[in-house]
């Protein structure tokens, strides 16, 4: 009875947000915005890879919070999983194999996520990609030797550090140009690795705060397995 | 418009998911389901014909030749706040499990529908 009652249902959702859907046109133009971004993103951010600099240059108020709301949600989680005994991870390893493999895929993933957020502004990638990235490269260790800790003192620093390398970028914009976040370094010439000004600066921070509070987070969850 | 179809059945069948599923696991993952759908909606909608990825890496790239960037910021936050929410969620579902010792809501009272 229940499943019949949510066919019926979701099958009305699903009409009618279809029949709205079908009222965009698919493929066919651009929003004005996306226009101006794509028209301008090379001459005013140095950045060719637009969806960079949507992200860090004209909305990068808006990576602020959401690097924030990251940031809440990794405090939250360790909020409700806080326990006062503090438990150890139970300690058994994966097979040989895993274990030797891991060993040599850790510090090429390690690698490529710094790889993918250092050239954010040239190629599809940047600080959450990367950031994700090495994440999963410390989720590898963990699950092959599950003896392997990190230092939450190092993450605290570490994710403290970007973010207020984040900030500190920000407010310099408002010191020597006009507005939060400015981009107040030369731009350089595009489609090199030291250009769009402060961008890259950004998203290594990004980056490097994404990775550590994912670290963390994957710590925090696999601390409760008994 | 196959991606308009292809996104609206997976937020359909995410919520399907979260409607009909008793496993509070099952549950989360159908929440995640339908984030996913969401953002193959948004970035089908950023699309236009024969055109690449807004990046220009070399100058045979023009303007006219690329997608809506705007969706594609849009949909890289939404990821990132939906894996906050999933991560959430998952920490509270640990909490529920230690406290009732079962993941089926049914058996949870005063959690049903």
């Amino acid at each position: 009875m229940r499943k019949v009652t949510a066919v019926i249902l979701l099958g009305l959702v699903g009409y009618y947000l279809f029949s709205y859907f079908l009222e965009i046109p698919f493929g066919e133009n651009r929003s004005s915005v996306g226009d101006y971004y794509l028209e301008n993103t090379v001459e005013q951010t140095g950045s060719v890879n637009t969806v960079t600099s949507i992200i860090v240059s004209y909305r990068g108020f808006d990576t602020l919070g959401e690097v924030t709301v990251l940031f809440l949600a990794a405090t939250g989680l360790g909020a409700i999983l806080f326990d006062k005994k503090g438990k150890k991870r139970r300690r058994q390893h994966a097979s040989l194999i895993v274990r030797v493999s891991a060993h040599l895929i850790y510090p090429l993933i390690i690698l490529l996520g710094a790889y993918v957020f250092i050239h954010g502004h040239l190629t599809p990638g940047g600080g959450f990609q990367g950031g994700a990235i090495i994440a999963t490269g410390v989720l590898l260790m963990f699950m092959s030797y599950r003896s392997f800790e990190v230092s939450h003192k190092f993450l605290t620093y570490l994710e403290s550090l970007a973010g207020i390398t984040f900030v500190v970028v920000g407010f310099a914009g408002l010191i020597w140009g006009s507005s939060f976040l400015e981009n107040i370094l030369p731009l350089g010439i595009p489609n090199q690795l030291f250009s769009a000004g402060v961008i890259p600066i950004i998203y290594i921070a990004v980056g490097l705060k994404v990775g550590a509070e994912l670290t963390g987070l994957l710590d925090n969850l696999l601390k409760t397995i008994k | 418009m196959v991606y308009y179809l292809a996104g609206i059945l997976l937020i359909l069948i995410g919520m399907y998911a979260v409607l009909v599923k008793k496993n509070i696991i099952k549950i989360v993952i159908g929440l995640s389901i339908v984030n996913s759908g969401i953002n193959l909606l948004l970035i089908a909608i950023g699309y236009v014909k024969d055109s690449t990825a807004p990046i220009f890496s070399s100058d045979n790239f023009k303007a006219s030749q690329m997608v809506d960037p705007v969706p594609q910021a849009l949909v890289l936050t939404a990821i990132v706040i939906g894996l906050g929410v999933t991560a959430v969620a998952l920490a509270l579902v640990i909490r529920l499990y230690d406290h009732h010792k079962t993941l089926n809501i049914n058996k949870i009272r005063k959690l049903k529908w």
